[in-house]
């Protein structure tokens, strides 16, 4: 609990509408998009500018109040879940577009700006912001930053942290960060990397300034079915070979393409796999580039390929497989989305073992799959009002992303580890690495009150959890005792 | 091989013994002069995988990079950075650990736009592994990136893994005559239009533009934008990226010159401080975004001059200025630096210096 002395000078900082503790008005932020994780924060504080974002965490900094800090809500790995004791310190109302230069091609915004009204306000340039996060009505960039959010373009375009070039950013004692500048690069270490992905637990952004792209002139989809997964998966790793980067490359196993045909009835072929594979650019680029998937697809196996022939037909073979979570939404009253990623090749005997785990469990799963760039969302479908259930669904996702790491991948592709998957770092890092993540974070706050108990584990917890997965006869942790 | 480099780091950290850290020798000029014990990477070499489906390619430190782009270029693939050689047998390592990036850079990212993973030694002699051989990785802090320029002051790179892309189909250079105000202009006014610009340089009057992509769209840009047609444009680019032009060797000149890398804002007026005697005083590239100047004025002037035009600058060959050869840091930004660096290198063994004289 927060003692009335802190909060009443936590009051002082700002005018009263931007400080909230009634119960009713902290419930709507009492979890972020993974609902599953819940918390009523003890104070919730609407900061309108820098000058009061970075009086707050001096009085934090002071009082040794922990903060934590969120943007739109919409993270999905409870990374802007209330702590106890303390605050939340919410950055939406600082969402002004603070700058556009089209020539320059670049804009100066607010970490609260939404993802899709950067590339809305710069729109009559000709210009857009890349990265596009599934809920980027939604998220705002601060959140990207923090989370390091790609989208489905990331394979041609990149993540956030390649689509960014500068920030201020706010350490926990309130000093100012200027990160990057207006060229493309900056002396000393890339902290605009470091920052980028970092959760919330190194400082607090105030502004960003993001790189905007020329529209593409054209893009086309070619959609390809697949009797076999296995088949569609190699079929991924045949087109990036013959040169082509797709702006975009989808994979939907045969759940996820049900689900998908009996919610928006884009026309589907029933198939075990589907591929999306978009290519964007000038003209000329696009009209080589497709004939040359169309070509790949068909060697690779595929029982049919259909290029959209207008920009009608293009949305509507991408309608199915964004509408693809709540499609499987209506399968069942809960879903549990993963977000593993994995080297390309080793779809097949991924997806295999998914099955496998799915049949042990007796929990269903649908995949849907950023196959460019290897990031697997693979859906598990539950029903939390079944006692035990959601226990069960946790356990098979940590599962899931267990055998992500031991086939070379990672636990998180673009979700971030918030709390949702900190005991699965034990199984990606060992001790070393964990150590100087710890590093990392006492480099910038020493006293840990930026977000704690997120995103890295602390050492003894990955021994009490029993993350410990046998890999050749060693446990990862051997130095730490055993609770 | 790894275990001798374990070892010397411990006894290194053991006696506090400096090292410098050591692949190729093409950049022993870049960064601030210092002094330790030479550590090789040189017979630390090999490509460990490369699976050109994935895009992804893993080597030793000392790999050669030639070594890596005649491999990348049997499967049609590049690393898109473009790093410098320098006209030396520049390493992998080191590419990293300096983060320098060609003339493509601006278009396609920089070196560490492309770093997925390394492994690494810190100050302790501990190894160590960040990132990975995905293309999405977010668990954890970016480590891997923040090694990619850090000169090597936070630990060994012994191994890295990155990403690499298709060799674009075809690729023409154009040349146009402009004054340097038009040049700018120009560059960062296409830069905004779906052209498949790929590189950009302006010197001495002339602007040179670099179109990559599937040959139907070189061709249809080519017809839009004009310009002559230049041959042996792979040379010109090649020299640009390693600086074996004349102009970037400044021991030619008879006087104090030195040579500078203004980064800027791509859009920055023309800089009116350069000066060099009997020759053209400036190249610019990265579409604008950096200036090169060969002059003799004092570093604070040439620096104020980078800040305003919103960026910093760099002594890049030339005796080093009293503040080191990097724009300074601001005193927050400074103590993180040295934070990090107690961290991964508490008795400071590594290229103390190098980055800046406080660490």
């Amino acid at each position: 609990m927060l003692s009335p002395a802190f909060l009443s000078k936590l009051r002082s900082l700002l005018p009263p509408h931007c400080v909230l503790n009634e119960r009713e008005d902290l419930l709507p932020f009492e979890s972020d998009g993974l609902a599953a994780y819940r918390n009523t924060p003890d104070v919730v504080v609407l900061p309108e500018n820098e000058t009061q974002v970075a009086a707050i965490l001096k009085l934090c900094h002071a009082s040794k109040v922990a903060v934590v800090a969120r943007g739109a809500g919409t993270g999905l790995a409870a990374g802007a879940l209330p702590v106890d004791g303390a605050v939340l310190l919410v950055l939406a109302k600082l969402n002004r577009i603070k700058a556009i230069d089209p020539l320059a091609r670049t804009a100066v915004v607010e970490p609260g700006v939404r993802n899709l009204a950067i590339s809305e306000a710069v729109a009559e340039h000709g210009l857009y912001y890349a990265p596009d996060p599934s809920s980027q009505i939604a998220c705002s960039i601060g959140g990207n930053v923090a989370e390091n959010s790609g989208g489905v373009h990331c394979l041609k375009y990149g993540l956030t942290v390649h689509n960014i070039l500068a920030l201020r950013a706010w350490t926990i004692d309130g000093q100012l960060l200027e990160i990057g500048n207006e060229s493309l690069d900056a002396p000393g270490y890339d902290f605009l990397a470091l920052l980028t992905g970092s959760e919330g637990m190194l400082a607090v952004i105030t502004e960003v300034t993001v790189k905007l792209l020329p529209r593409p002139q054209r893009a086309q989809v070619v959609l390809a079915a697949f009797d076999d997964v296995a088949k569609a998966g190699a079929a991924v790793g045949n087109i990036i070979a013959a040169g082509v980067v797709p702006a975009g490359l989808e994979m939907m196993d045969r759940l996820a393409i049900q689900a998908a045909e009996a919610f928006v009835h884009a026309g589907y072929p029933l198939a075990e796999a589907l591929l999306l594979c978009e290519v964007d650019g000038v003209n000329e680029e696009v009209s080589a580039d497709i004939y040359t998937v169309r070509q790949v697809l068909e060697a690779s196996g595929a029982i049919e390929v259909r290029t959209a022939e207008s920009e009608e037909q293009r949305l509507r073979f991408w309608a199915g497989r964004k509408a693809a979570f709540p499609a499987v939404g209506r399968l069942s009253p809960d879903y549990y989305c993963m977000d593993g990623t994995i080297p390309r090749a080793q779809l097949p005997h991924v997806l295999k073992r998914i099955s496998e785990m799915s049949a042990e469990c007796g929990l269903a799963v649908a995949n849907v799959f950023h196959a460019g760039d290897g990031n697997l969302h693979p859906l598990i479908l539950f029903d939390a009002n079944t006692p035990g259930e959601l226990a069960k669904a946790e356990d098979f996702g940590g599962r899931i992303l267990e055998l992500c790491v031991e086939v070379g991948g990672t636990i998180t592709g673009e979700h971030g580890v918030g709390l949702e998957k900190i005991k699965q770092m034990c199984t990606q890092f060992a001790t070393p690495e964990l150590t100087r993540f710890h590093d990392v974070k006492a480099a910038f706050d020493p006293d840990k009150l930026l977000n704690p108990g997120k995103a890295v584990p602390e050492l003894h917890r990955c021994a009490e959890w029993g993350a410990m997965h046998v890999h050749g006869g060693q446990l990862p942790h051997p130095e730490l005792p055993r609770f | 091989m790894l275990d001798t480099l374990i070892g010397r780091i411990r006894a290194a950290h053991d006696s506090r013994t400096p090292l410098i850290i050591e692949g190729g020798g093409s950049k022993t000029f870049y960064g601030n002069p210092d002094e330790g014990e030479v550590l090789s990477t040189r017979k630390f070499t090999g490509v460990i995988d490369y699976q050109p489906k994935e895009l992804v390619l893993t080597a030793r430190a000392g790999t050669p990079l030639a070594e890596i782009e005649t491999l990348l270029a049997e499967q049609n693939q590049m690393l898109a950075f473009e790093p410098p050689h320098f006209g030396g047998p520049a390493t992998l390592g080191g590419s990293i650990a300096a983060g320098l990036s060609g003339p493509r850079r601006p278009y396609a990212g920089a070196a560490r736009d492309f770093v997925l993973g390394v492994r690494m030694i810190d100050g302790t002699g501990q190894p160590l592994r960040f990132g990975g051989q995905v293309i999405k990785n977010v668990a954890g802090y970016d480590v891997s990136r923040l090694m990619a320029g850090a000169l090597g002051t936070l630990g060994l790179i012994t191994e890295v893994s990155l990403k690499v892309l298709p060799t674009p189909a075809a690729e023409t250079t154009l040349q146009f005559e402009f004054d340097e105000a038009t040049a700018i202009h120009n560059m960062n006014l296409w830069a905004g239009q779906p052209l498949p610009l790929s590189a950009t340089s302006w010197h001495a009057g002339l602007l040179t533009v670099r179109l990559s992509g599937a040959a139907s769209a070189v061709q249809a840009a080519q017809a839009k934008l004009g310009g002559e047609t230049v041959k042996d444009a792979a040379a010109f680019w090649q020299r640009l990226r390693d600086q074996t032009t004349p102009f970037f060797d400044t021991r030619s000149s008879s006087s104090n010159q030195s040579l500078w890398r203004l980064a800027v804002k791509p859009t920055a007026p023309p800089l009116t401080v350069s000066n060099r005697l009997g020759g053209d005083a400036q190249w610019i590239e990265w579409g604008g975004a950096v200036r090169w100047l060969v002059s003799d004025r004092p570093a604070a002037t040439l620096r104020e001059a980078a800040r305003a035009a919103g960026g910093h600058a760099t002594l890049f060959r030339g005796d080093t200025p009293a503040d080191g050869v990097f724009s300074p840091l601001a005193p927050a930004l400074l103590t993180l630096h040295r934070n990090l660096k107690q961290r991964f290198d508490p008795r400071g063994i590594f290229n103390h210096g190098r980055l800046y004289r406080e660490f």
